[in-house]
């Protein structure tokens, strides 16, 4: 099976700051992998570096290879369309101080399409799969930043399907939405794994034991442990360290 | 220890020596600082009184679209009034689209590193010099150097020096205003830097930079030192109400100079002349202000977040 993303002996540091400490693990095609593990752990870097936005955080060096699909993420010319590739969801929701349908339209817009009906075709479909369609179907020309917090997360997600992306990377999206709307959401990603590779942050252990496949845990920037979620969560991970965070000893 | 406070109904309510105490430095302190803000607002108040009640007798349309006359002793203020303009929207038309593009790629572009560091240094210390040194830089620069003699370009790009930093700072406060949340989102949409800007940036922070403009105008409409030597003239006469009298390669009149002049070195000017051209320049920075202010409170309303 070909490896979707494959990242070797990755290390980040912020300065004289080390944040990853020389990673390295494979990513399945259309699996849902979880990546759990205390603040401070590199997690949120690890999103960056995929794709590439930690280029924006000026003191950051990238030293080692991310490979998606085999090519070196860093020899892609076309670093916009790289990140297209990748739909980030970021923790806290952040609606653009545009349209509701503006939010969505966004990214295929800033990839050049102009096409009212394609775009009508995206919008709709994002936003069902974000599982807010019936909530704003009849305001799209509301501002996003209007509305509820858990309203604007699933809209971020929505944006972040809108480019059809191969991987979907969500960095804690269940902060500020409602258990039962996150549970809403765990049933879509669920269905999107059938089109997409899924990596998932989270601080909930339990939901990575819902959803993933196999679950990475990650500790003060090394990656301590990772295996399919069953043998993660059993009695008898690899790692006691792994046991004792998923039990509630630390962290 | 028996630690049980007994507490007779109602007696919490009962005020103490302490709360009246409270009560009365509450009073004090409120009046004191009422006092202080009243103390700021009587001097503009008084001045600008002064000048209507000394004024009135020469105000007028024709007092506007008249030259001054009989060496100025008599007439109106329509050159000077027209220079001043000029003066202003010139000097704008430069120093406005530098500094709003400056301050664009100062804070969305610019790493941090030695360029950055010079140029943000440079642009705090510009914004310190005096007026007359900026005066004497432009007569080096523009009037002698670039050869545009003593003329509205030159007088005009020697205000646009100075009002440049200003409009820097306030355009890179106005775009600092723009949550990073917004830009990290665009990125990872896959816009690139100027997409966001275009679509996200700007838009969002259009007010504040606008605002920081146009205050800029007050300024340069105010100023003195750095036209009298550069374009500035004391007397001209130009084509009575033809708003284009004036070729930007010849001088002006101004009417901060002319006030100047008139209330000093003319003898014998019509009483209320120098007091009606004081209040043409002031009522004009505040009505330009007035706007700066509608413009903002306008836009904020629709702001987005």
């Amino acid at each position: 099976m070909e490896n979707k993303i494959q990242i070797s002996d990755l290390r980040v540091h912020y300065g004289d700051t080390p944040a990853l400490n020389g990673i390295s693990f494979d990513v399945h095609p259309n699996e849902i992998l979880s990546i759990i593990g205390p603040a401070q752990s590199g997690k949120t870097t690890l999103l960056k570096v995929i794709n590439r936005t930690l280029e924006f955080t000026p003191d950051a060096k990238v030293e080692g290879t991310v490979k998606l699909d085999g090519v070196d993420i860093e020899t892609i010319g076309d670093v916009y369309g790289l990140r297209r590739r990748i739909g980030m969801v970021l923790p806290l929701p952040v609606g653009l101080p545009l349209s509701i349908y503006d939010n969505v339209a966004f990214a295929p817009r800033t990839a050049g399409l102009r096409t009212k009906s394609e775009l009508d075709e995206i919008v709709e479909r994002c936003l069902q799969q974000a599982a807010l369609w019936d909530e704003v179907k009849d305001r799209l020309d509301t501002l996003g930043t209007k509305l509820s917090g858990g309203q604007q997360q699933r809209l971020t997600i929505a944006r972040a399907l809108s480019h059809q992306p191969e991987v979907l990377c969500l960095d804690e999206f269940s902060i500020a939405i409602d258990p039962v709307t996150t549970m809403r959401i765990e049933d879509v990603l669920k269905t999107l794994q059938k089109e997409m590779t899924i990596l998932l942050v989270t601080n909930l252990v339990q939901q990575a034991k819902r959803l993933a496949n196999r679950t990475a845990f990650f500790l003060n920037g090394d990656l301590i442990e990772i295996d399919t979620t069953d043998v993660i969560f059993s009695d008898t991970p690899a790692n006691q360290a792994t046991y004792d965070y998923i039990n509630g000893s630390f962290g | 220890m028996d630690t049980d406070i007994q507490v007779s109904p109602g007696a919490m309510f009962t005020e103490t020596a302490l709360d009246r105490q409270k009560r009365r430095i509450e009073i004090v302190v409120r009046i004191f600082l009422l006092v202080v803000t009243s103390l700021m607002i009587i001097p503009l108040l008084l001045i600008i009184g002064y000048l209507l009640y000394k004024a009135l007798p020469v105000l007028s349309f024709e007092f506007l679209f008249t030259n001054p006359k009989d060496n100025m002793r008599a007439g109106g203020i329509w050159a000077p009034f027209l220079g001043t303009i000029y003066l202003v929207v010139v000097s704008l038309l430069v120093s406005a689209p530098i500094g709003v593009f400056a301050a664009v790629y100062l804070n969305e572009y610019a790493r941090e590193n030695w360029f950055t560091r010079i140029t943000n240094l440079a642009v705090v210390n510009l914004a310190g010099v005096p007026s007359i040194v900026h005066a004497l830089f432009g007569v080096g620069a523009f009037v002698l150097f670039a050869r545009l003699g003593e003329s509205i370009l030159a007088a005009s790009l020697t205000l646009a020096i100075m009002t440049l930093p200003v409009i820097i700072a306030s355009t890179t406060e106005a775009l600092k205003a723009v949550p990073m949340s917004f830009r990290e989102a665009c990125w990872n949409l896959g816009a690139t830097r100027w997409q966001t800007i275009r679509r996200i940036v700007i838009p969002n922070s259009i007010s504040g930079i606008l605002t920081g403009v146009i205050l800029q105008v007050s300024r340069a409409a105010g100023e003195t030192a750095p036209i009298m030597f550069t374009g500035a003239v004391f007397y001209k006469a130009i084509a009575e109400g033809d708003l284009f009298a004036y070729n930007i390669m010849e001088q002006c009149m101004a009417l901060s100079l002319h006030l100047f002049t008139i209330s000093t070195q003319v003898p014998d000017v019509t009483e209320g002349i120098p007091y009606a051209t004081a209040i043409m320049l002031v009522g004009s920075v505040l009505l330009i202000n007035a706007v700066s202010i509608a413009l903002r409170v306008y836009l904020r309303t629709r702001k987005k977040w």
